[in-house]
C-alpha cells in the first residue's frame, strides 16, 4: 500500500507516532497543513490529502501543570506530589497541537514562557503490542 | 458561515423557571432531583399551569450513562413529573447540554409544532468518586489528540488562562477576585451548593479545626488562605480549587410557550428575543487560545436577532466553570475589550451593583456545575432577576434585559440567550 493509501485517521497516525514519526495531512488542493489529520479540507472541501512529514520543530503556545491528572496518568505515578506539564504546541508547519512537554520544571511553572522553542520529544509507554506513544515536546 | 440576521419564524416566551437544590445527594438519583425542579418551576409560573398543557420535553444531560449508568434519560424524566406520552428528547452538548436543549425547545415553538415546551437539565455527578469524575468530564474533550497527552478539564482553561496572562499581563490574583465575588453572590443564593463567603469559609474551616482539635490555620486575610497550598490547592497551575466549580448533583426546568398564549400564564412573562449558538475546533486548532470563537459567533447572532448590543444587556450569568472562563467571556460578549476583562471583578464593574452584574446567583464557581443542568439553571437566575424575585441577591435598577451565556467542553459548543421582560 502507498502511503497516500494509508487513511487519513487517528489510528494512522499514532502507527506512525508509535514509530517516531510525526505526520500531518496536507491538502494536495490548497496545500494547507492539518494536524490532527483530516480526510476532508475545511477551508476548500476537497477530500484529497496527502501524508507529510513534520519538523518536529515548535513553541509553546499554551501550558499547564497537571496536579489532579486523569486515571492513567495517576497510574504511570503522577499526582499532587509529582505534577506533569502537558500544553499546546505551535509547530514550525503551522498546525498547533496538545502535547506532553518535557525539560521544564512542573513544580516551577510560572517560570515556563510561552514562545520557547520546542522539539519532538515521543515518549514512549510499554513494549512490543503494547506500546503507545505519546505526543511530547522538549526544550531545544 | 450561513446569514446571521436570522429571526424565529414564531416568537417564543419564558413563563416559568425552577432548580432543584444544588449540591450532593447521595440518597437521592437525577429524576428525584428534577422532579425538584419541576415543582420549583411550576411554583414559578404565575396562573393557569397544567401539566397536561405540556407537548414536548427537552432535557440536557451530559452523562447519565456513566455518572449513574443510566441511559435513555429523557423518557425517565418525562416519567417523572407525570408528561409519558409526550415526546422527550434528550440533548448532550456537554456542559452546554440544557442551554442547548432550551435552543431546541425554542426552535420546536418557533417551528409552530408545539406551544407549550418543557425544557431542562439534569446531572448528578457525586455517584462516581473524584478520579472517575475526572475522567468522564475528560470525555468531552477530544478523546484521540488531547486526552492522550494528560489534558483535564482544569488542564485546558488553565493551558488558556497561561496564553491569556501573556497576552495581557493578568496574575493569578485576578482570577480569585472572580472567586471572591461569585462566592459572595452565591452566599445570598438559598440554592446554591457553596453558598458561603470565601470569609465565611475561612472561619468555617478554623471552627471545624477547633472543635476537632487540630491546629487552627493562622490566615490573615482572604489573600493569606487563597495562597495557602493546603486550604487551597493547585489543581491545575495556575488554577487552584477555588478557581474551579464543584462536582455537583442538581437539575433545572422551564416552560417555554409561544408568545401568542404567554400572557395567559403571567402578565410579565420573558420574550427570548436572541437565541445564538455555535461550534469551534478543540482548544489546539483556534487560532486564538484567549478567546472563544463560538462564544463570540453565538452572542453576535444572539445579539442581531434581538436587535440589541452588548451595552444594553443589564445582568449576565456567564458559564464560569473555571474563574478566567468568566474573564474570557465577558470579553467574549463584548462586555469588556479584549484584555480587559481581567480586573473588572476588583474594579466592582461585575459586582450585584455594578454596571454590568455578572452571575449573581454565585455562578457555576459557587451555586454549583451540575454539568447538564447548568445552561437551564442560567435561564432561572436571569428570570428571577428580571422579575424581581431574587431576594437578598436583586439587583437594583428594575432590570428587564438579560443574557445567559452557556459553554461546552473548552468551547466547541456556545449557546447564548438574551431575555426581555414584557410590560
Amino acid at each position: 500500500m502507498s502511503e497516500n493509501e494509508i487513511p487519513f485517521t487517528a489510528y494512522a497516525f499514532q502507527q506512525y507516532l508509535n514509530e517516531d514519526q510525526l505526520k500531518a495531512s496536507r491538502c494536495k488542493g490548497c496545500q494547507k497543513t492539518y494536524l490532527p489529520v483530516r480526510a476532508i479540507c475545511p477551508d476548500c472541501g476537497q477530500s484529497d490529502m496527502e501524508w507529510i512529514d513534520l519538523s518536529g520543530k515548535g513553541k509553546l503556545a499554551a501550558y499547564t501543570s497537571v496536579y489532579i491528572g486523569p486515571t492513567f496518568m495517576n497510574e504511570q505515578g503522577y499526582g499532587r506530589d509529582k505534577p506533569y506539564l502537558t500544553g499546546i504546541v505551535e509547530l514550525e508547519e503551522g498546525p498547533k497541537i496538545s502535547a506532553r512537554l518535557l525539560g521544564l520544571d512542573p513544580e516551577n511553572p510560572s517560570n515556563i514562557k510561552i514562545g520557547t522553542a520546542l522539539e519532538l520529544s515521543i515518549i514512549k509507554i510499554g513494549e512490543g503490542d503494547d506500546l503507545s506513544a505519546q505526543l511530547a515536546f522538549k526544550t531545544e | 458561515m450561513p446569514d446571521n440576521h436570522k429571526k424565529l419564524a414564531r416568537g417564543v416566551s419564558l413563563v416559568g423557571a425552577g432548580m432543584s437544590k444544588f449540591g450532593s445527594f447521595p440518597e437521592k438519583s437525577s429524576r428525584d432531583l428534577f422532579v425538584e425542579a419541576f415543582q420549583d418551576m411550576s411554583k414559578s409560573v404565575d396562573k393557569n399551569f397544567d401539566h397536561h398543557g405540556i407537548e414536548y420535553v427537552c432535557i440536557g444531560n451530559f452523562s447519565s450513562d456513566l455518572f449513574e449508568g443510566q441511559s435513555h434519560t429523557a423518557p425517565i424524566m418525562a416519567d417523572a413529573v407525570g408528561l409519558v406520552p409526550r415526546a422527550a428528547v434528550r440533548v448532550e452538548d456537554a456542559c452546554a447540554s440544557s442551554g442547548v436543549a432550551m435552543r431546541q425547545g425554542i426552535l420546536a415553538i418557533a417551528s409552530g409544532l408545539y406551544d407549550i415546551v418543557l425544557v431542562g437539565g439534569i446531572e448528578m455527578m457525586t455517584k462516581l468518586p473524584t478520579s472517575q469524575v475526572t475522567d468522564t468530564l475528560a470525555a468531552a474533550g477530544d478523546v484521540l489528540y488531547e486526552i492522550p497527552v494528560g489534558f483535564t478539564f482544569p488542564g485546558f482553561y488553565a493551558a488558556m488562562a497561561s496564553a491569556y496572562f501573556d497576552r495581557y499581563g493578568a496574575a493569578p490574583e485576578d482570577l480569585m477576585q472572580v472567586a471572591l465575588k461569585n462566592h459572595t453572590n452565591g452566599a445570598l443564593n438559598e440554592k446554591a451548593q457553596f453558598g458561603v463567603t470565601i470569609p465565611d469559609w475561612m472561619e468555617k474551616r478554623k471552627k471545624s479545626a477547633e472543635r476537632k482539635g487540630k491546629p487552627v490555620p493562622d490566615w490573615k486575610d482572604e489573600w493569606d488562605f487563597l495562597h495557602d497550598d493546603r486550604a487551597n490547592p493547585m489543581i491545575s497551575w495556575p488554577l487552584r480549587l477555588f478557581d474551579c466549580s464543584p462536582i455537583t448533583d442538581g437539575a433545572t426546568a422551564a416552560l417555554l410557550v409561544a408568545d401568542d398564549i404567554a400572557k395567559k400564564f403571567t402578565d410579565h412573562p420573558l420574550k427570548i428575543i436572541g437565541s445564538g449558538q455555535a461550534s469551534d475546533y478543540p482548544l489546539h486548532d483556534r487560532a486564538d487560545l484567549t478567546s472563544i470563537g463560538a462564544a463570540k459567533l453565538a452572542a453576535q447572532e444572539a445579539y442581531q436577532m434581538a436587535g440589541v448590543t452588548a451595552k444594553d444587556i443589564q445582568l449576565a450569568e456567564v458559564h464560569d466553570c473555571f474563574t478566567i472562563a468568566e474573564v474570557i467571556a465577558s470579553e467574549d460578549l463584548g462586555f469588556f475589550e479584549p484584555g480587559t476583562g481581567y480586573n473588572q471583578a476588583e474594579k466592582g464593574t461585575t459586582t450585584r451593583d455594578g454596571e454590568i452584574p455578572i452571575n449573581t446567583s454565585g455562578g457555576l464557581k459557587a451555586k454549583g456545575h451540575p454539568v447538564g443542568a447548568s445552561g437551564i439553571g442560567q435561564a432561572v437566575e436571569i428570570f428571577k432577576q428580571l422579575r424581581g424575585r431574587a431576594g437578598a441577591r436583586q439587583i437594583k435598577g428594575d432590570p428587564s434585559l438579560g443574557l445567559a451565556h452557556n459553554v461546552g467542553a473548552t468551547g466547541q459548543t456556545c449557546v447564548v440567550h438574551i431575555f426581555q421582560r414584557e410590560e
